[in-house]
Order: C-alpha cells, then structure tokens, then sequence
C-alpha cells in the first residue's frame, strides 16, 4: 500500500511537470501582457518594470527560472496585486475556497446519497419522480441563477443571512455558498446512488442478506450501500478538487476571498505568475484527491489490490 | 408418521407484467398456480422441472422473499404467508436457503468470518464475540474449510468452496429446513457430488429437513425422499423417489427420466426415447385443463377440457400425479 502511494506520487510529478509546461507556454502565446492597460506605458517604464520582473529575458530562459523557483517552493510575484507574492495570494485564499468547499461536498454527499437511496428503495413511485426531477434541475439550473436568487430572497428580501462577504467566515455567510455549490453535485450524487443502488438491490448477495433475517435497514445500509457507493466514489475526486479550489461564480457572487476568482481574474490581466500558481494548485489537488479517491476504493472494495 | 414441519397449500405467485399498449391493464404472469406439499421432519423433498416452472419461486415464496399472491404456507400451525416482516423474523432462524450462484451470493465486501458470524447476530444477539467467533469456526470445520480462513474475503475461493461457505452461512443458525435451490448446478459434477455428500452428512447430524431444487433429475433422485415434480407452477407428479423415478404415473416425469443418460452405452442405445415436442409454454397464457397437453404424447379431448386432479393413480396413496391418462 506504502509502495502503491509512493509510485503514484511519483508518477504524478511528470504529470504535473506537463501541466505547468503548457500552461506557461500557453499563458505566453495569449496576446498582450501584464502591464497593458488602457494608456500605453511610456516605452522606458515598461521596460523597467519588464527588467524588474525578468520578463525581457528570452521565453526559455524565463521558463527554466519559473521552473527553478517552483522546486524550491518559490511561486514568484504577482505582476497585478503588487507587493504579494503568489503564494501569499494563495495562502490566504486557499483556506477561503476549501471552507467553502468542504461544507458543500459535505451536505452534497450527504443528501445525495440519501436521496439516491431513497429514490432507489421507492422505485418509480411518487417519491421517486420527485426526487429525480428535483435532480434533473438541479443539475441543469446553473449556480449563476441560483447564486443571485437565494443571495435576493434571503439576504435582501427575507433578510435571514448576509446576501453576501465573507465576515470572517461566520457560519451565516458560509450557508448561502454552501447550498449554492451543492445544489447541481446532490443532483449528480442522489441520481449515481439511485442507479448504484437499484442494482446492488437486486444482486444475489443482498438476496442472501435478505434471507439471513436481517432487518431492512441492517441489509441496505451493510450490504447494498457500500455496492452502490462504489461508482461514486472515482466521480468524487476530480468533482472535490473543483469544490475545494474553489469557485470563480459562487466566490465572485458572494464576494469570497478564495482563489476561484484568481484564475479567471489572473488570466485575463495576464498575471502569468498567480494563474501557474493557481493551476500548480489545482492539478496538485486533482492528483491528490484521485489518488485519495483510489485508496477509498480499496477499502469499499476488498476486490481490488493495490501492489 | 413423522412431524409435518411445513405445509403448503394451494400457493400462488403471480406477478403483474405490463400489456402492449400505453393503457392496457397488467396480466397477471402465474409462476406457481396452486402448488400444495408437506415436509416431514428429518426428510429431503426433491423439486425438479425445467426452467420457468416455478421452482425457485417456490423456494423465494416460502421464505417470503416474494410475496406469495394466495394460498397458505403453514409453518409448524402458523401461516407464513400473510405474517408482517416484523412477526416473521424470529421464524427465519428455522428457514434457510442455499443459492445457486456461490460466489454472487455472499458480499464481496464481508469476511468469510463475518459472512457466517452475521446470521447469528439476529438469531442469537446474546452471544459473546467470542462465543460466535466458536460457533463460526465449529461451522466451517464441519463444512470441510479450514477455520483458519475467516479472514479471506469470498473471491480469494473456488466456487465448491464458496458453496461450503454458502451451505456454513445457512446452517450455522441451527435451522430446521434449509432449502437448497439450485445448490449444485453450477458446480462441476465431482464437486457436485462432494456437496451432496456434505449435505446428507449435515442433514444426518443437524436431523434438519431440506427441500432440494434442481432441473437435474438424476441429482434429486440421489438425495431425495419424496420427488415433486413441476411444470408451468403446477404439481404434475409427486410421491416417494424410488416410486416416481421407477413407477413414473404421468408422461411429463416419463419424459424427463428418459433424458437423463445411463452411464452404459449399451444400454443407452437400446432405450427408447421419449421427445418433448416444442418449448414450455408461457405463464402468461397457459393452456386450458391440464398444462402439459401442448407437448403431452397421449393428450386427448378431455385433457383441453377438464383440469386433472393430483391423486393417487395407482396403488401407493402417497404416489400422486395429475393426469387423466396415467401410465399404471
């Protein structure tokens, strides 16, 4: 298991070395740069600010200095938010967005797997077609609607919540992100448990179960469940790394200080450094939460060997 | 006369299957249609016919995993069929089964040790962990594995072995009848022979009763007491083994003991053969009187029009078959 872990971190170096490889080539080959703006800089200023930044060096040059301070942890500058680094920016907005994004994994995995399995135990009855087409909107209404909706209906009209900051990450400014973000995976959850379940239901060893004599529940929730969350579960790790790095709507709609909105904020003002750094994040957690997601795996499915 | 443990009468399992057409109503599908029998304590009765005769739902009926549609199914004076799931759990301890497919039956998540431990969690929730971990390894060791396994999880075995673990699960409640569906049929024929052996040797041991189901009359008539033979959810034949297999009163049971080879070439050759025309019709529209008519050699007028009753035919009143024109 220790072995398995090992070479799969290792692999993922390569994979990450990849990543930041096209990102940065790709960031360069976008028209325009950091210190564009509205009014051209006067030739000698931009030059100054690109002999201060390295970026009059040639292309490969810069790319093997990037790559050189990302060994040794070094994020570099921010070219826009001066005076920060970018692991400061992300430093401080990391916490932010993974708060926010626990919470709504934690409510989508739990009413998810509790509707999905609610709808499977209640096959094509009423409760089923409901559960099921609160899902298929769930899934197809996107957060930019929902977001603004509740944030109106219960931060301005009703008034229960704050429509919308951060207040040093109270649980009421937490509640509204949390639901918005779960919303479209308790949709994608409930309909693979639902599905998972019907299954596992009518295999042949809940059928043994059954004729055990063991009580309903006992035989749904030891036999069938842990069947029926198998599928889930390599769904779950790129879909956690999404939640957890945050999101670009929900931060930007809510006014969140995570790091979702660097990504988008960062590549449209060209700030090379923060959007590499942003994506060293994001692929970072992406291999982590697979790899979480594989052991997860093994423990739900004594089947499957890792050497 | 020996006690009658189960007793089952005029059982019927249909299931509604939706009509062509958007409105049309459902047509009840009669998988078993007015099934009776008894089981005597200490006996082994064999349930043969084809498939999609009824015999496994016979088996779920009796053990309420479907819900029977009418009929009784009265276990030791109390009728089963209409109890809640509630008043019928403590009944399950008496009442196992054993399944087919070895290794699809038991969960691929649990221990061996947990697999057999689990029943004895609901039958005997006053056990100690230690006292059910004994019982688990007694188990196992009188199915012939080694107690040393409890840790494996079922894939790491072969199917005869995950049937032991089947067969250890089942009995290690101490139940009174165990009913073996399809047990063996998808082991090969030496290992077949093994299990068999096991069984009659625990039956022997336990003094439980089995009811033992298969499409594979030379299988049953080995270990049976009393053959029941089935066809389209109904009792075509039924009474003690030798007799049925050697006295055979109705030409379904003629037939089928005509299929099953003589391991002697010489005399395979020489025995007639007597050949099913056509396929089992469907439950949804069985045929008028008596079922087996569509295929039956000797089918006449009456037998489109009149039900045969199951009766004994010839001398022996245990010996029972349901044919107008019973070969006595």
């Amino acid at each position: 298991m220790a072995a398995f872990v090992l070479r799969r971190l290792l692999i993922a170096l390569p994979t990450l070395f990849v990543i930041v490889t096209l990102a940065f080539f790709m960031m360069r080959i976008a028209p325009g740069g950091p210190f564009d703006g509205e009014r051209a800089l006067p030739p000698e200023i931009e030059a100054n600010l690109k002999a201060a930044y390295n970026l009059d060096a040639p292309l490969p040059e810069q790319y093997l200095r990037y790559l050189g301070g990302l060994l040794r942890g070094d994020f570099g500058p921010s070219f826009k938010t001066k005076d920060f680094t970018v692991a400061e920016l992300i430093l401080t907005g990391l916490p932010v967005s993974m708060k926010v994004g626990a919470g709504a994994l934690v409510l989508a995995l739990f009413f998810g797997v509790l509707l999905g399995t609610i709808g499977a135990l209640r096959q094509n009855s009423a409760i089923d077609h409901s559960v099921m087409s609160l899902a298929i909107i769930g899934i197809t209404i996107p957060t930019f609607v929902t977001a603004p909706v509740l944030s109106l209906v219960f931060g301005v009209y009703l008034g229960w919540l704050p429509a919308g900051g951060w207040h040093e990450g109270s649980l009421g400014a937490l509640i509204l992100p949390w639901i918005v973000l779960s919303l479209p995976l308790i949709a994608i959850i409930s309909r693979l448990t639902r599905t998972g379940m019907i299954e596992a239901l009518r295999s042949n060893f809940v059928r043994t179960a059954r004729a055990k004599g063991l009580p309903e529940p006992v035989v749904v929730i030891r036999h069938a469940l842990p069947a029926a969350i198998t599928p889930l579960v390599s769904y779950l790790g790129p879909a956690a790394a999404g939640l957890l790095t945050g999101s670009l709507i929900v931060e930007k709609i809510f006014a969140l200080p995570g790091i979702g909105r660097y990504f988008v904020d960062g590549a449209l003002a060209r700030d090379y450094t923060l959007v590499l750094g942003v994506v060293v994040v994001f692929a970072t957690a992406i291999v982590v939460l697979n790899l979480i997601a594989d052991i997860l795996y093994g423990l739900l499915d004594p089947r499957v060997r890792y050497s | 006369m020996r006690e009658t443990l189960l007793e089952v009468s005029d059982l019927r399992v249909h299931f509604p299957v939706r009509g062509q057409g958007l409105f049309a109503r459902p047509r009840p599908l009669r998988a078993v249609d007015g099934v009776s029998f008894t089981v005597h304590a200490g006996e082994t009765l064999g349930i043969v016919g084809e498939s999609g005769s009824g015999k496994s739902t016979i088996a779920r009926a009796i053990l309420r995993l479907n819900t029977p549609t009418g009929g009784r199914v009265v276990w030791l004076g109390t009728d089963i069929a209409r109890l809640s799931e509630h008043a019928l759990r403590p009944l399950r301890r008496d009442l196992q089964i054993i399944f087919q497919d070895p290794l699809a039956s038991l969960d691929p998540r649990m221990t061996v040790g947990d697999i057999v431990a689990e029943p004895l969690t609901v039958a005997e929730p006053e056990l100690t962990r230690e006292a059910r971990r004994e019982r688990v390894a007694a188990m196992l060791d009188l199915v012939g594995l080694s107690p040393q396994m409890v840790n494996r999880y079922p894939h790491e075995f072969s199917g005869g072995q995950c049937q032991r673990i089947g067969i250890a699960r089942a009995m290690v409640v101490r139940p009174r009848l165990v009913l073996c569906d399809e047990a063996v049929s998808s082991l090969d024929v030496s290992i077949q022979a093994q299990i068999i052996n096991l069984l009659k040797r625990l039956q022997r041991e336990m003094g439980l009763s089995l009811i033992f189901i298969s499409h594979d009359l030379s299988v049953v008539r080995h270990i049976s007491d009393r053959i029941l033979v089935l066809y389209l959810g109904r009792v075509m034949e039924l009474g003690p083994a030798e007799r049925v297999i050697g006295l055979a009163h109705h030409p379904y049971t003629a037939a089928l003991i005509s299929a099953v080879p003589v391991p002697d070439p010489a005399v395979e050759r020489g025995r007639p053969r007597l050949l099913l025309e056509g396929e089992i019709p469907s439950p949804l529209d069985p045929p008028s009187g008596c079922v087996f008519r569509t295929r039956c050699p000797k089918a006449q007028a009456r037998c489109a029009a009149e039900v045969p009753a199951l009766v004994p035919r010839g001398t022996d009143e245990a010996h029972l078959a349901a044919c107008h024109f019973p070969n006595i």
